[in-house]
């Protein structure tokens, strides 16, 4: 189990300037959504981006999130995608 | 050993010395390790992919999801069950540098795990993939 805002923070501080949303998908905390904007993405496929989020939540991954669904984006996706 | 390496993909193998009679990678039944082994099965079959328990009965929604994805195009895939094999389970994390299961491959490439696979799917980017994996 983890806090959401731990990853929130974990997720921020590799990230800087991101905007993160996480979302507890069972009320367990341990099967979380997050939903990343991030200029940092710009330029890397699907995979670089997921690996940046499992970099920055290595320690967490090994035990205490059980699931972590990702949604990534770039500032300019997620406009595109919001409009 | 006489099966054709189709495509070698670049990764240091540690602890496993090359014999004189192959150079490539092998299974643990042949005196290969559980990095060798899936670097093997992911060269030999065009769709691979690790899960939780099998396509008809998989262990995780995840895992469930992603291979009912790849069942959709009607090709033929590889399915390794990691729960039945705790090295392959470690080495697969290993072997892609990515901490989740499902993971799934194609044409011998590292593809993602079930969000990346929902993702291509829903965006029409698989079959494209998948039938350049069949073509060659």
């Amino acid at each position: 189990m983890i806090e959401p805002h731990i990853i929130v923070q974990k997720i921020e501080d590799a990230l800087p300037g991101a905007d993160v949303d996480v979302e507890d998908l069972t009320g367990t905390k341990d099967h979380y959504k997050a939903r990343i904007v991030a200029e940092q993405f710009d330029g890397k496929n699907r995979v670089a981006r997921h690996r940046l989020i499992y970099d920055a939540l290595s320690e967490e991954m090994k035990g205490p999130i059980h699931a972590l669904t990702l949604e990534v984006f770039t500032p300019e996706e997620w406009e595109r995608r919001s409009s | 050993m006489s099966d054709e390496k189709k495509k070698s993909i670049s990764l240091p193998i540690t602890g496993t010395e090359p014999s004189a009679s192959s150079d490539g990678p092998k299974t643990r039944a042949d005196g290969g390790d559980a990095l060798s082994e899936i670097e093997k099965v992911v060269n030999d079959h065009e769709i691979v992919i690790y899960m939780k328990g099998i396509p008809q009965q998989p262990m995780c929604g995840f895992s469930a999801r992603a291979a009912a994805i790849l069942a959709s195009y009607g090709k033929p895939f590889q399915a390794v069950d990691v729960l039945q094999d705790p090295a392959i389970r470690q080495g697969i994390k290993e072997f892609s540098n990515w901490p989740t299961i499902p993971q799934v491959y194609i044409d011998g490439e590292f593809v993602g795990g079930s969000d990346i696979l929902m993702e291509m799917h829903e965006n029409n980017e698989l079959a494209p993939l998948i039938d350049e994996a069949f073509a060659g």
